[in-house]
């Protein structure tokens, strides 16, 4: 789909968070200088087309008793593939990039408690027999903008 | 310990809100609660940061953000936490956080996300951060996502009256998708 500056102006301000009252879309639309149908049907326009994967909170994984962390692995190229079979078949890892470094591949783990992160880690040792870098967070700076549309 | 109709609303904006006129006023007609109670523990929610944000997740490829890299830097204990917050401003980076080093492997403790149009955009970028932040004595490496195996976010679901507050359930997200902010890439 090709996005207008409207529908850029909302991406934009979206990102930015969302009103809770009772008419929240008709805030935003005011704020960007549009009707409230024309945003409600650009934002659905842009869920349906998946420009935005989904609309909604974030929660806060450590308040909800959850537990996340960024791990890395110094993977031989040879064994690459099959590695990244082992560790995506963990249903704990949530995202798995390869990356230009020794340490070649880093993957997030999202746990139901803190306590499983080092569960996890172990099981991902033994069954690829490769050491497992662990770097859970230890401040995060908020940023507002994620991504400029 | 979460109360029980604060579980059954996260639950039910977990996918998403109504794309409707009065999105509150919908998920208080499926969970038999008034508009107005919905607003109120959804903002009181917010308020005890367990929403953290309130907004949408953007697939960066759709728009146009194809390069994406995780810039790692070795900065002093003592100077962390004001580089963080100073780099967290700066309009390219999408996410700052601090992590451990891991001794002589890995002597980073400071990693900034710079998703660009391409690679030599995030270069050209990366190299005017490290002048107009004052980066420049510290060392610091690139590294860019070469694939993508795996991206979906982690769904939790909330069990009611249970010691444990959250159970995470996978494999339900869509591609892109990120409940929490999460993201490595």
């Amino acid at each position: 789909m090709v996005m207008d500056s409207a529908d850029k102006a909302i991406v934009n301000r979206l990102q930015q968070g969302f009103p809770i009252c009772d008419s929240p879309f008709r805030r935003v639309a005011e704020e960007l200088g549009l009707t409230e149908s024309d945003l409600l049907a650009r934002v659905q326009a842009m869920l349906d087309e998946g420009v935005l994967s989904r609309f909604g909170p974030m929660y806060h994984a450590e308040q909800m008793g959850g537990a996340l962390t960024l791990a890395a692995l110094k993977v031989p190229e040879p064994r690459f593939d099959e590695v990244a079979e082992i560790v995506n078949a963990f249903p704990e890892v949530a995202h798995n990039y390869a990356r230009n470094h020794s340490l070649n591949m880093w993957f997030v783990l999202a746990t139901e408690n803190p306590e499983q992160i080092s569960a996890v880690i172990g099981q991902i040792e033994a069954a690829t027999g490769l050491t497992v870098y662990n770097m859970p967070k230890i401040s995060e700076y908020y940023v507002g903008l994620q991504l400029e549309a | 310990m979460i109360e029980a109709v604060d579980q059954h609303l996260i639950s039910a904006v977990q996918a998403g809100l109504p794309i409707a006129a009065r999105p509150y006023a919908v998920i208080g007609e499926r969970l038999g609660l008034s508009e107005q109670e919905v607003i109120e523990r959804l903002a009181r929610l917010r308020a005890q940061g367990l929403i953290k944000r309130w907004g949408v997740v953007v697939k960066h490829r759709q728009l146009g953000y194809r390069a994406n890299a995780m810039i790692v830097m070795d900065v002093p204990d003592d100077r962390v936490g004001d580089v963080g917050a100073l780099l967290s401003q700066q309009a390219c980076v999408n996410l700052c956080y601090q992590r451990p080093r891991q001794g002589e492997v890995w002597p980073y403790n400071l990693y900034c996300m710079i998703h660009g149009k391409s690679r030599e955009v995030v270069l050209e970028q990366w190299a005017e951060l490290r002048h107009a932040c004052a980066l420049t004595a510290y060392g610091y490496e690139v590294l860019f996502s070469r694939r993508c195996f795996k991206q979906r976010g982690a769904l939790y679901s909330l069990r009611a009256e249970s010691s444990k507050s959250a159970q995470s359930v996978t494999g339900q997200a869509q591609p892109g998708q990120a409940v929490f902010e999460m993201h490595s890439g």
